[in-house]
């Protein structure tokens, strides 16, 4: 654990800002990229989320995207590991080099993508299964049966469920709390051994002590995985993200879109942003 | 009277008077409605189980036919409806899952629609017709059999069975979907390990429901399985006896034993298909509280 980096209350009046100040640990200077978005643009149909969004994304951090509502940050992250391909209408321009590879190129096969880039949803989705199985699951199928009773307690306790749930594991994942649901979707997503997790929103749909439980815990997961976290709440950004991508929406000839509008390290965006709009946005002044 | 104004009065009186008495006779002739609905149900129930019981015995469901001396039962018409019965529901069951899986996981969105619409056609296809394309196709040439008699009532199942099947399959939530695809779970890994467990009580339910249905019918039947011996056989490529081509025959003969034979028969298919209806709602019912969360 890095000193400064972790508030064990979440401090609910404290401005952006001061939690960014207090964070003392500097990044490190070499940082390995993980995606390599290059102009990136979707569309439903008619209507464009996102243009033009250009940002790199780095191994063993954590990156926030935050922004106001309808700019596209959902969409920005569920191009990260093609969950847009099951929306029907969505298409894709641009390139998401993911160690080099273009995500989108001919012959990547987006269920393999999916593989190694997990996700965490913004309502807890637990499958109507025992807790056990809810972890086991996706391993199972994928191939990876060997010491699987492993796997699965590794899983619960890399999400810091395990010490609560290790005596009811045939109990259905349903019977958990918000939290404590989550925390399983979480222990699903790494059973399977990703390198990236991608959350969206994971901690809209919990309370305050749920979600401080689940922002400990991303701490504790950067050290093995590479984070994306969606989240409208500033706060959480201020106090999770190594780096902050500030999204939002721009109206030209009358067509709404989002696009990125400052992307850099936490500190930097809530205290001393380069554009005006970031820092309407995190002062408050807008959305 | 009052304090109150004169105008401002909470008692009826004139429209207000006129209205309220439209409602209750409006009222009224809603629940006769329903009460003849239930009532319907009941006199039938009582009918058929009046007239059924004398002849309703043991000896009576465990014996066959018999052509000479004191009347038989009805054991070898029970035994061939149940085979025709459970071939028709090894076709139908497959292939309208199957069909409902195509149509809400996988189908674009306007095949999807005129796929449905032909399973409601199917529906809706008279029975006689499927017992009378099932007779060209199979029986013309050949010999009746319990085969061509389970493959038309298959036909008739299979509609009811896949939209149950596809009605459960939309309840599924999609977050479910999407947390299996996430996971690099293929599409058809995803419907077969989540989504159709999830819907397990409510395919079991389109399938009672369809079973109950076929149970009853008898138009295909006649075409495909009414010409038998009343003997006990397991032989499906030949006509079996079954109980709804039972109860039709023996209550066309001049004989009041026979009559009453199929009174009894009758209370047994019946008892059968509320059987079958009430296990299907509690089926249901389970499937219900299970999705919701």
């Amino acid at each position: 654990m890095t000193p400064g980096t972790r508030t064990d209350t979440i401090p609910i009046d404290v401005a952006p800002v001061e939690i960014a100040q207090q964070r003392k640990a500097p990044l490190p200077e070499v940082r390995d990229v993980v995606f390599d978005v290059q102009s990136l643009s979707a569309t439903y149909g008619t209507t464009t989320a996102i243009s033009d969004v250009s940002l790199d994304v780095y191994r063993n951090l954590i990156t926030a995207v935050i922004g106001p509502s309808g700019c596209g940050k959902s969409t920005f992250i569920r191009c990260l590991n093609r969950m847009n391909d099951l929306v029907p209408g969505a298409k894709i321009d641009g390139k998401v080099l993911y160690h080099g590879e273009d995500l989108y190129g001919d012959g990547v096969d987006p269920v393999e993508v999916r593989r190694r880039i997990g996700m965490v949803f913004q309502r807890p989705n637990p499958f109507p299964k025992s807790i056990y199985d809810n972890v086991a699951w996706g391993p199972r199928v994928l191939g990876m049966r060997k010491g699987i009773d492993e796997r699965v307690e590794k899983a619960l306790r890399g999400a810091a469920l395990w010490d609560e749930v290790k005596d009811r594991l045939k109990k259905s994942g349903l019977s958990l709390s918000g939290g404590q649901q989550q925390r399983l979707c979480i222990a699903r997503a790494i059973a399977i051994e990703p390198e990236v997790l991608l959350l969206d929103e994971p901690a809209s749909a919990l309370d305050p002590i749920a979600t401080s439980s689940i922002e400990e815990l991303m701490h504790d997961l950067k050290r093995e995985y590479t984070l994306v976290i969606v989240t409208h709440n500033m706060q959480q950004a201020a106090r999770v993200a190594d780096l902050t991508a500030f999204f939002s929406l721009d109206v030209e000839d009358g067509r709404r879109s989002g696009v990125l509008v400052e992307y850099d390290t936490t500190e930097k965006v809530f205290t001393n942003p380069a554009d005006k709009r970031t820092e309407d946005y995190v002062t408050g002044r807008f959305g | 009277m009052s304090a109150v104004a004169p105008r401002l009065t909470l008692r009826t009186g004139g429209r207000l008077r006129r209205r309220r008495i439209v409602n209750r006779i409006m009222e009224a002739f809603g629940t006769a409605a329903a009460l003849l609905a239930v009532g319907v149900l009941v006199l039938v129930i009582i009918s058929v189980a009046v007239r059924g019981a004398p002849a309703l015995s043991w000896h009576f469901l465990t014996t066959p036919p018999s052509l000479f001396g004191p009347p038989g039962g009805i054991s070898s018409a029970i035994i061939g409806s149940a085979l025709i019965i459970g071939m028709a529901t090894a076709m139908a069951l497959p292939v309208g899952v199957l069909g409902a899986v195509y149509l809400t996981e996988l189908a674009p969105h306007r095949v999807a629609g005129v796929v449905q619409l032909c399973l409601d056609i199917l529906n809706g296809m008279p029975t006689i017709v499927t017992g009378i394309f099932v007779y060209g196709l199979l029986v013309v040439g050949h010999v009746q059999s319990a085969f061509a008699a389970a493959f038309a009532l298959a036909i008739v199942m299979l509609p009811l069975v896949a939209r149950a099947t596809q009605e459960v399959l939309l309840l599924v939530p999609q977050s479910l979907r999407e947390a299996s695809f996430a996971l690099g779970v293929s599409k058809w890994r995803t419907t077969v390990g989540v989504v159709l467990p999830t819907t397990l009580g409510g395919v079991l339910t389109g399938t009672v429901v369809a079973i109950a249905r076929a149970a009853g019918e008898t138009a295909p039947l006649l075409f495909t399985c009414s010409i038998f011996a009343p003997a006990v056989s397991t032989d499906v490529t030949h006509a079996l006896p079954n109980i709804p081509v039972l109860i039709f025959t023996y209550s066309e003969q001049p004989d009041k034993a026979l009559h009453a034979q199929a009174w009894a028969a009758a209370l047994v298919l019946m008892a059968f298909v509320l059987l079958a209806s009430l296990l299907a709602r509690v089926l249901l019912a389970r499937q219900r509280s299970k999705l919701a969360r």
